[in-house]
């Protein structure tokens, strides 16, 4: 169950390997993250799931079924997506934005406006904002809104490739607990491709670390990771040796102080 | 002005039969440019030459034309549809480039996300790449319009009536006032249909994030929003 990458390979029209041979499986109802380095084929395998890009050798299946013999446009409507940034139609409102698969599905606008308005407040978002257009809103608040509207026709995936890297650290971390929110609640499959580590150790159960050539570095729970990466390349992907992985305790005024190595405050022990 | 008073209702016949021709040949020219400058936009081998033919086509003299197309379909010299169809090709020519240009102005990131969400081909078209090239396109439109409402009267020299058959006749009787409605007219119609376009752009780019320009009050200067 879930999705599996069976042996998967891209190599795109000028020869270049995206991805040499890649084998993973995705446990449904969780949080799945794709990491590396730039250029690593995160964003291909992940495309892969919803044929924008189709393998060139191996096979992907949803459910134990090959996706390569479904009709694209209906696989499609069925995975949401979530893009980096401006994916947004502009000339729809947000309301309209968040409808648009249901009404491609055949759904009446004004059902699928009614159920996109609780998805805005499920997602955090205040109903008065849905009658404005995505240049009306904040880069944060049209994030949110892809959420939504990725969520609008209730599917069992969803892929989100380097969804909150536009956002500035704050909002992002927002973005991240609603989003661990929505999850709590709906339980979705979810492929997140990220370059920011501490991203994918925050949401993923599930972290697969990418070498170039969507070869896999090493995969497993962000525990597993951080207490026994596999090699070097690991180690510094993930910044085991960075000072603010690197905690120790300290007494102050009788309390176990958890320092990192710079010696700055990081939380207290219990 | 006593001519314009004995001849008013021959003026706004002429003004009916002037806008009906103008406004078929725009119809026509719209479509037909959007469906060959889709074709040039999607096929990037066969874009040069489809404006280099454009830019051919636009060169073509008019009197030639009009006397060649009846020829060709076999319609008769003073039929309406000669001179539709040679302000057709003409409108056209001029907003082929333009089309292409509205389809490239569609951000890429915008069809990527709306083809991941399951639009197919046809819906991805009319919902999203259409509205989207609204702007552009309208810009490009508005040129036809006012040029294929000027070229209309060409009409006249072969015996096809519009606001032109005042210029023509006109010279022949050699009525300045006569002239100078016919020339009026022309203007106010192409200005009208203008003013229409803009209106109608206005409505369907609601969504546009409107430009502030700096309008002068009383109180000085501030932002408006246009
Ligand atoms: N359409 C394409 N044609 C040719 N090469 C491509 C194409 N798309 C991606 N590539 C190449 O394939 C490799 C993997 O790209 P991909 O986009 O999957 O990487 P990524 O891990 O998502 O990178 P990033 O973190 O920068 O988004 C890169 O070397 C990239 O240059
Ligand atoms: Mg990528």
């Amino acid at each position: 169950m879930g999705i599996e990458f069976r042996n998967v390979g891209k190599t795109y029209r000028d020869g270049t390997v995206a991805v040499a041979d890649f084998s993973h499986v995705v446990a449904s109802h969780r949080i799945a993250a794709l990491v590396g380095s730039s250029g690593s084929g995160k964003t291909t395998l992940l495309r892969m799931v919803n044929r924008m890009i189709d393998p060139s050798n191996g096979t992907v299946l949803i459910d134990d079924e090959d996706i390569q013999g479904l009709d694209k446009v209906r696989l499609r409507r069925r995975i949401g997506y979530v893009p980096q940034a401006g994916g947004l139609l502009p000339h729809r409102t947000v309301v309209d934005n968040v409808a648009t698969v249901p009404v491609l599905n055949g759904t009446s606008r004004a059902t699928a406006r009614g159920n996109a308005l609780d998805l805005l407040t499920l997602v955090g978002l205040d109903a008065s904002l849905a009658s404005r257009y995505p240049a009306q809103l904040s880069g944060g608040q049209q994030q949110r809104v892809a959420v939504a509207r990725a969520l609008a026709a209730d599917p069992n995936i969803l892929l989100m490739d380097e969804p909150f890297g536009a956002v500035d650290p704050i909002v992002r971390r927002e973005l991240q607990d609603q989003l661990l929110r929505v999850q709590a609640e709906l339980g979705k499959t979810i492929v997140i491709v990220t370059h920011d580590v501490d991203e994918a150790f925050r949401l993923a159960d599930d972290v697969v670390v990418l070498r170039t050539g969507g070869v896999v570095a090493q995969s497993g729970t962000p525990q597993s990771i951080l207490a026994s990466p596999a090699d070097a390349f690991v180690r510094d992907f993930v910044g085991a040796d960075r000072p603010e992985r690197t905690l120790t305790t300290t007494e102050v005024d009788g309390q176990r102080l958890v320092v990192d190595a710079d010696g700055r405050p990081v939380g207290i022990l219990r | 002005m006593t001519w314009l008073e004995n001849n008013s209702d021959w003026v706004v016949e002429l003004t009916i039969q002037h806008l009906f021709l103008a406004l078929a040949a725009i119809v026509a020219s719209v479509v037909l440019a959007v469906a060959v400058g889709r074709v040039a936009y999607v096929r990037p081998r066969v874009r040069q030459p489809i404006l280099a033919a454009a830019s051919v086509v636009y060169a073509i003299p008019a009197l030639p034309l009009l006397i060649v197309i009846p020829l060709v379909l076999g319609v008769p010299l003073r039929s309406p549809t000669t001179l539709v169809v040679a302000l057709t090709l003409y409108g056209t020519a001029l907003l082929v480039g333009t089309v292409v240009d509205a389809f490239s102005t569609v951000d890429a990131g915008v069809r990527d996300s709306a083809v991941a969400m399951g639009y197919g081909r046809q819906a991805l078209f009319w919902r999203v790449e259409l509205p989207l090239s609204v702007p552009v396109l309208l810009s490009g439109i508005r040129v036809v319009t006012v040029s294929t409402v000027g070229l209309v009267t060409i009409g006249a020299l072969v015996g096809i009536s519009s606001l032109g058959t005042l210029l023509t006749d006109g010279f022949q009787r050699g009525i300045t006032s006569e002239i100078l409605i016919g020339v009026l007219m022309t203007m106010a119609l192409a200005l009208a249909l203008d003013g229409a376009l803009v209106a109608l752009g206005r409505l369907l780019t609601r969504w546009q994030p409107r430009r502030r320009r700096r309008a002068r009050t009383p109180l000085g200067s501030t932002e408006v929003i246009v």
